[in-house]
C-alpha cells in the first residue's frame, strides 16, 4: 500500500487544462492546415497534384486542398518547385459537412466551423454522449489516439463522453478505417443496434474519404457510404487535440466558430 | 547451400539477387529444401506465390532465415496445375502461408489440415481454391469452425466488433465450463487490398501504403520498405539517418510495450499502473512527434534516409524527455511487480512452451518469451543495428508474466539504446537521391518492429515496376499462438491472453 501511494506522489496529478485553460503545447514539427500561396505557383504546374497519394489537392481548384483526403504527408510541400506550401500548426480541423473539408487561404476558417448540434441533441447528449467505436479497416492508429483520450492526461470522461461496450448502450458511433468490404455489415449493424436518435463521428482519412484506400475495390471509401457523418475530423491519423476539439464542438461546450488562440 | 544439399540462392538482410539466381526447383526438391531448412533450425520468413514466366503457372518464393549464420536463403519453384502438395503436416508453421497461397492464386495445397480463407477475398487469378463462383458473395468468417462435440460442450462467439476500442476480428471458443477446449480466430475483416495494389508500383500511394499497413509499426513497415528501394536503386541512407531510424524504431517499440504493460494491468483490474502506463505511452508517442511532427512517426523514414533530420538541440530535449519517461515508467511498472496480487493474475497464465513456439514459428516478444532467442536485430541486423547491438533476453515459461516482463526488459534496452544513440550522433545527409529500381530483382528485408519480425519481399519486373511486393507483418507468424495459449486456460482469462500478444489485425489482414 506505501509503494502505491509513493508511486501515485510520484506521477503527480497529470490531466491537462483544456478546454478551460491553455490546450497541451503541440510539437513544432505538428502539421495542422496545409497552407498554399498560390501567387507563387508557376503556370502549367501540376507538381503538387501529381505528388499528392489521395487526390486531395484539385487541379481546378488551385489553392485548396480536400482535407477529408489529405494524410499530412508533405509529399506535395516537397515537390512543389517554389515552396509555395506549408503547414500550419492550426490543430482545430474538424467540420459538420464534407464540403467544409475543401479549404484554402480564404477559406480557413470554415474548416473550425464544426458545428453543435441542434437544441434537441445537445439537450440529449450534451452532458452525456457514450459512443460505440468501431474500426472498418482502420491501421489502429486512429483507433490509439481515440483510446488516448480515456487515459488520464485528457480525462474524456470529464465532458460527459465515454466509449461504452455494446452499440445498445450507446448515442452515436465512431468510425474509423476505410469501411472495409469485410465490415460493411458489421457497420451497419452495430448503427442498427443504436437506439434513434444518434450520431456518427468519423475520424481520420480512411473514414471520410477512404484515406490511402481511396478506390480500392476491397473498401468502400469511408462511413459516408454506409450511415449519415454528423462530424469529421481529419487527419492521419488526427492529433488527440483535434478529435477532442471535434467532440467538444459536437456537444456545444466550445463555440461554434470560435477558435482557441 | 542450404542444409539438405540444394543450392539455394544466399542472401543477407537488406540485399537483393538477380531474380534469375533465385533458383527454380521441382516442387518436391523446393519442399525437401523448406524442411530441411527449418529441420536444421531454420525459419521460414515468407511463403508466397506471383506470377510465373510459363503461361498458366504460379510461381512459389520461399524466404528462409538462417539465424545463427545470419543469411537468408532464397528458392522457388512453379505450380502447373491448380494444387500443390501441402508441406503444412510436416511443418505446421507454413499453415497461415499455404492458405494463403490458396486465396490469392486458387491453389490447392493438397493434404492441408484446415484449408480455410485467410482473408475472406477474391483471388487474383480467377481461379477459387474452394470452387465458388466469380458473383458469389465471400462473407467473412462464415464456414466451418473446428468444434467439440459433446453434452456438456458449448460454444462461444465473440466479435467482429469487441467491447474496447480495438481492431475487429471473429474469436469461436470451444468451451467446457469455463474451460477453453480450443479456440478459433477468424480473421480478415481488416483486408483493405494492400498487397494487390502495391503491384504496379513504387508510386506516390506507396508510402502511405506502407505507414498504414499496421499503423502502430509505421517506422517497423516504413524502414523495411526504404531498405528495399534503397537496395534495388542502389543508393545509401547515411548513418544518420539510420541512427535516427533506430531511435525511432526502439521510441515505437517503448510506446506500444509500455502501453499493453498498462493495458495487461488494467484486465486484471490493477489501476494504478494501468493508468499511469497509458499515459505515460503517450509520452513517448509524443517523442515520435518531436522527431516528426506525428505520434505514429508518419513521414519520417523515407526511402533514401528520413525526412526530418535530428538536430542537436532537438536531440538534447529528446534526452530530457527520455530521462523523465524513464523515472515514470520504472515507477509505474516496478510496481506491477511489486504486487503480488496482480502477479498471480499473470503467472502461468496461457503458456506456450519453447517447442510450440518453435513449431508455430513465433517472432517477437512472444517466440522470447517462451525461451526462443530470435530478434532481427542481432540475427539479421540492418542500418543502425550492424553497429550497435541491443541485448536480446529471453524468459522460459512462456505465460502471460514472461511476456509482460519481457516487455520490461525490452524498455530498458530500448531507452539505454536510444541514450547511446542520441550521445553520439553520426553525420550524414538527411536523404540520399533514390534513381528508379533496378529491373528483374529479388529483394528481402527484415526488421525487428516490437511485435516481431516484419518481412518484405519485392520481386522487380523488367522495368523496374515491383510484379509482386510480399508483406509478412509479424501478427501473420503470431495469432496462431494466442489461439494454442487459450488451450486448457478458462475463458475469463481470454483478455489478459490477447493482450499478452497484442497483435495487429490489419497488418494480417492486409
Amino acid at each position: 500500500m506505501i509503494k502505491v501511494t509513493l508511486a501515485r506522489l510520484q506521477q503527480k496529478y497529470r490531466t491537462i487544462a483544456y478546454p478551460d485553460g491553455a490546450p497541451p503545447p503541440l510539437p513544432d514539427r505538428f502539421r495542422g492546415q496545409p497552407l498554399f500561396d498560390t501567387a507563387r505557383c508557376a503556370a502549367d504546374c501540376s507538381a503538387c497534384f501529381d505528388a499528392c497519394p489521395t487526390g486531395a489537392i484539385d487541379k481546378r481548384d488551385p489553392g485548396h486542398i480536400d482535407l477529408g483526403k489529405c494524410l499530412f504527408c508533405t509529399a506535395c510541400a516537397d515537390a512543389c518547385p517554389r515552396n509555395a506550401i506549408s503547414f500550419s500548426t492550426d490543430y482545430q480541423l474538424a467540420a459538420s459537412s464534407r464540403q467544409a473539408l475543401v479549404v484554402g487561404r480564404e477559406r480557413a476558417a470554415v474548416a473550425a466551423a464544426a458545428a453543435a448540434l441542434d437544441n434537441k441533441l445537445k439537450r440529449l447528449f450534451g452532458r452525456s454522449l457514450k459512443l460505440r467505436q468501431v474500426s472498418a479497416g482502420g491501421c489502429n492508429a486512429c483507433e490509439a489516439d481515440c483510446n488516448v483520450l480515456t487515459t488520464v492526461g485528457w480525462d474524456l470522461s470529464r465532458f460527459g463522453i465515454q466509449f461504452v461496450a455494446s452499440p445498445r448502450h450507446a448515442d452515436g458511433i465512431l468510425v474509423t478505417g476505410p469501411v472495409s468490404q469485410n465490415m460493411a455489415l458489421a457497420l451497419k449493424k452495430t448503427y442498427d443496434a443504436v437506439s434513434d436518435p444518434r450520431i456518427v463521428i468519423a475520424v481520420g482519412a480512411c473514414a471520410i474519404s477512404g484515406g490511402p484506400y481511396i478506390g480500392h475495390a476491397d473498401a468502400n471509401n469511408g462511413a459516408s457510404a454506409l450511415v449519415p457523418v454528423d462530424l469529421y475530423v481529419p487527419g492521419c491519423p488526427p492529433q488527440p487535440l483535434t478529435i477532442l476539439d471535434g467532440l467538444l464542438r459536437l456537444i456545444g461546450r466550445i463555440a461554434d466558430g470560435t477558435r482557441q488562440k | 547451400m542450404s542444409e539438405a544439399g540444394f543450392e539455394l540462392a544466399a542472401l543477407t538482410n537488406g540485399q537483393s539477387v538477380d531474380l534469375c539466381e533465385v533458383p527454380v526447383l521441382s516442387l518436391s526438391a523446393f519442399g525437401q529444401a523448406v524442411l530441411a531448412g527449418v529441420a536444421a533450425r531454420q525459419r521460414v520468413s515468407a511463403l508466397f506465390g506471383a506470377a510465373s514466366p510459363l503461361p498458366g503457372a504460379t510461381r512459389l518464393y520461399a524466404v528462409i532465415a538462417d539465424d545463427e549464420q545470419n543469411m537468408l536463403f532464397a528458392a522457388a519453384a512453379d505450380v502447373l496445375g491448380d494444387e500443390f502438395p501441402s508441406l503444412t503436416p510436416r511443418c505446421p508453421q507454413l499453415h497461415l502461408f499455404e492458405r494463403e497461397i490458396a486465396e490469392q492464386f486458387g491453389l490447392r495445397p493438397v493434404g492441408h489440415p484446415w484449408l480455410k480463407p485467410v482473408r475472406y477475398c477474391r483471388s487474383w487469378t480467377g481461379r477459387d481454391a474452394w470452387g465458388r463462383t466469380p458473383d458469389a458473395p465471400i462473407p467473412p468468417a462464415v464456414g466451418d469452425f473446428y468444434r467439440v462435440d459433446g453434452d456438456e460442450v458449448h460454444e462461444v462467439a465473440v466479435g467482429p466488433v469487441h467491447a474496447g476500442v480495438i481492431e475487429p476480428g471473429h474469436f469461436r471458443f470451444q468451451c467446457h465450463g469455463e474451460q477453453v477446449f480450443h479456440l478459433e480466430i477468424a480473421l480478415g475483416y481488416q483486408h483493405r487490398g494492400v498487397e494487390a495494389a502495391l503491384i504496379g508500383g513504387p508510386n506516390a500511394r506507396t508510402l502511405p501504403y506502407m505507414e498504414t499497413l499496421s499503423g502502430d509499426s509505421t517506422i517497423a513497415h516504413a524502414t523495411a520498405y526504404s531498405q528495399i528501394v534503397e537496395d534495388l536503386a542502389d543508393c545509401q541512407a547515411s548513418p544518420r539517418a539510420q541512427a535516427v531510424r533506430g531511435i525511432a524504431l526502439e521510441l515505437e517499440r517503448l510506446a506500444n510495450h509500455i502501453g499493453d504493460i498498462g493495458a495487461l494491468s488494467a484486465d486484471v483490474g490493477f489501476l494504478p499502473t494501468a493508468s499511469y502506463c497509458g499515459r505515460i505511452r503517450g509520452d513517448f508517442l509524443n517523442m515520435s512527434a518531436l522527431l516528426c511532427g506525428s505520434r505514429f512517426g508518419r513521414g519520417l523514414v523515407r526511402p533514401g534516409g528520413i525526412g526530418f533530420d535530428l538536430d542537436a538541440e532537438r536531440a538534447a530535449e529528446l534526452g530530457r524527455r527520455l530521462d523523465a519517461g524513464e523515472k515514470d515508467t520504472s515507477v509505474a511498472i516496478e510496481l506491477l511487480w511489486n504486487t503480488q496480487s496482480a502477479m498471480a493474475r499473470f503467472e502461468f497464465i496461457g503458456p506456450v512452451p519453447t517447442h510450440v513456439a518453435a513449431e508455430l514459428g513465433l517472432v517477437g516478444p512472444a517466440a522470447r518469451a517462451s525461451g526462443l532467442e530470435r530478434d532481427v536485430r542481432r540475427d539479421q541486423p540492418s542500418g543502425i543495428f550492424c553497429f550497435t547491438h541491443i541485448p536480446v533476453s529471453t524468459c522460459e515459461t512462456g505465460d502471460v508474466y514472461a511476456r509482460a516482463y519481457l516487455r520490461w526488459l525490452e524498455i530498458q534496452h530500448s531507452i539505454a539504446f536510444i541514450r547511446d544513440q542520441l550521445r553520439a550522433l553520426p553525420g550524414g545527409a538527411s536523404r540520399a537521391p533514390v534513381r528508379a529500381l533496378a529491373p528483374n530483382r529479388f529483394a528481402v528485408a527484415l526488421n525487428e518492429g516490437w511485435r516481431g519480425e516484419v518481412c518484405h519481399v519485392a520481386l522487380t519486373d523488367a522495368q523496374g515496376r515491383f510484379a509482386r511486393y510480399k508483406v509478412v507483418d509479424p501478427s501473420f507468424h503470431n495469432w496462431t499462438g494466442l489461439a494454442y495459449a487459450l488451450r486448457n486456460q478458462e475463458i475469463s482469462d481470454f483478455p489478459i491472453c490477447n493482450k499478452s500478444f497484442n497483435l495487429s489485425y490489419c497488418g494480417h489482414d492486409l
